[in-house]
């Protein structure tokens, strides 16, 4: 069981974006609201050059979240130590007001899918997972958030409602958690649930950073709305009154926005970040 | 019923088999076209780590040919670690043997050189010596002395112009390539890769020399017309050398 209290750094309760390289002059000139960066651990595990020291700038003047992709928490086998040791490299040199990971799985057999793939919530599952987030968060020496996925299906074997399930984990390892708001509405759509009951019953004192991200509109073969987390666009009005719900009863939170694909330029980006700003604003801290 | 990761893993490779026993969507029915958003999430993502990390190959082939080729190379070549900025370093060795590209022999050392650009992009910081270094050293001390390269510094030999190919299909942007066997210097003077043509008479001086032979022995595997002078001053202005041993 981590103490968090051993490593008091953490994000500020305001808005964040997801950096992307090509924002790099635009976003150092003006930043408006964002006062942190999320990187992708991945991305700066190269041995030096413009990703390495384009950070180390950043990391002068914003506080940073690294958030990685490909640690395959949820993984079958045992986590990758040579990444774990990559992990804890760039954790060590940069030493990051967070980082998070996701409640998904990668790799297999040595095989790395790059992409964020589903877990059945069973009993099994709970113990790898907290199994494996111990092991990050002695090997970083602190505490983890871990990130509620986006879900498509629904496993016939679960037990348990995710909520109960990072409820499990935060219990057993003291890790904290990452509420996507855009994830619980797409999965809630997907799995025809209630978003606003998936907030009610999640651990909202372990919340440590909130995520926000655009989807799009698909349909199954039933004719059913399928959602698809892709980062590819603007956070949707529902997405962002789901926010709203979540702060009343959370507090205050720091905010991130996720745009991946299509990336906008930096005024479009900046003006999500200003409407997240403008959300915090309405919640006492 | 539990659902095998090997069998997620297989159905997201192969777009011919069905979505695994045990995943449903809300009323309880097959997830089908649900299990889809994962394998298009799959492949999509590593045809365009590909497409990002190949742009000559991607320019020479077109995008019809490229994704359909990245698409076979992700079946027979998925990635074997997190870091995507090195997916894609068996890309020579494929394309040597996939058939379709066989009227394109170059491909394969386009497919050396893209790497080797990634590669250096990435590479550990170094700084070079200064120019005048060279001139400070006694004459006849000179023949002895030994060369240590910048971590970004890399050789592709082929015999096709690549150098031509590679400037004419890249934003560097330059003539026809013609017909030669061409070797390139792929370095990093500051934070961006530069591609240089190593002159045919001084590749075997500069493979001497990055393998740790001293001045004078790799100076003398230069050939007819070799130039020591023209090939110093392309690794002084390319930020080539860091020390002299």
């Amino acid at each position: 069981m981590f103490d968090a209290s051993s490593h008091p750094d953490s994000l500020p309760n305001h808005p964040g974006v997801g950096y992307k390289p090509q924002h790099f002059a635009a976003l150092t000139a003006d930043p408006g609201p964002v006062r942190w960066l999320e990187i992708h651990a991945e991305n700066y595990m190269g041995d030096g050059g413009r990703p390495l020291a384009q950070l180390r700038h950043l990391s002068e003047r914003f506080a940073i979240s690294v958030h990685g992709v490909g640690l395959s928490i949820g993984g079958e086998g045992p986590l990758d130590a040579d990444h774990l040791a990559r992990l804890k490299h760039l954790v060590g040199w940069l030493n990051p007001a967070s980082f998070s990971e996701h409640l998904a799985w990668s790799t297999h057999d040595a095989h790395f899918l790059n992409d964020l793939l589903p877990l059945p919530y069973t009993a099994g599952t709970v113990d790898r997972v907290a199994r494996h987030i111990e092991q990050v968060q002695e090997t970083l020496g602190r505490q983890m958030l871990l990130e509620n996925p986006s879900s498509y299906l629904a496993f016939a074997e679960s037990e348990m409602s995710e909520t109960d399930f990072l409820r499990e984990i935060v219990a057993r390892t003291g890790c904290g958690l990452l509420l996507d708001v855009n994830n619980v509405f797409v999965s809630a759509t997907n799995l025809r649930t209630s978003p606003r009951d998936y907030i009610d019953s999640f651990p909202l004192d372990a919340v440590g950073e909130i995520h926000l991200g655009g989807h799009d509109e698909d349909r199954d073969e039933h004719g059913e709305l399928l959602l698809i987390d892709s980062h590819g666009k603007a956070v949707v009005d529902p997405v962002w009154a789901l926010l709203d719900y979540t702060l009343a009863r959370s507090g205050p939170k720091p905010i991130l926005i996720e745009w991946d694909n299509d990336v906008p330029d930096w005024p479009i980006l900046a003006a999500e970040a200003d409407r997240a700003h403008a959300a915090l604003s309405l919640i006492p801290a | 019923m539990s659902v095998a990761p090997s069998d997620f893993t297989a159905g997201l490779l192969d777009p011919d088999r069905p979505a695994p026993n045990g995943l449903t969507d809300a009323q309880g029915r097959p997830a089908g076209k649900r299990f889809d958003v994962y394998r298009n999430n799959v492949n999509a993502s590593l045809i365009e780590a590909l497409e990002q990390g190949f742009p000559v190959i991607y320019k020479l082939v077109g995008r019809d040919f490229f994704r359909a080729m990245a698409a076979v190379y992700l079946r027979a070549h998925p990635p074997t670690s997190p870091l995507m900025m090195h997916y894609g370093a068996e890309m020579a060795g494929f394309l040597e043997t996939f058939p379709p590209a066989a009227a394109l022999p170059y491909l394969p050392d386009i497919a050396r050189l893209e790497c080797a650009i990634r590669r250096a992009y990435h590479a550990a910081d170094a700084t070079p010596i200064a120019g005048t270094a060279l001139a400070e050293v006694a004459p006849d001390a000179l023949p002895q002395v030994r060369f240590r390269f910048a971590p970004a510094v890399q050789i592709i030999a082929s015999a096709y112009p690549i150098h031509g190919i590679w400037r004419a299909n890249s934003d560097a942007g330059g003539p026809a390539p013609v017909a030669e066997a061409q070797a390139v210097l792929v370095a990093r003077p500051d934070m961006d890769p530069t591609v240089s043509l190593i002159p045919g008479n001084a590749l075997p001086v500069m493979t001497a020399l990055l393998g740790g032979t001293a001045l004078g022995a790799a100076f003398d595997q230069g050939g007819a017309g070799f130039d020591p002078s023209a090939l110093l001053t392309l690794l002084l202005t390319h930020g080539a050398i860091t020390a002299l041993t």
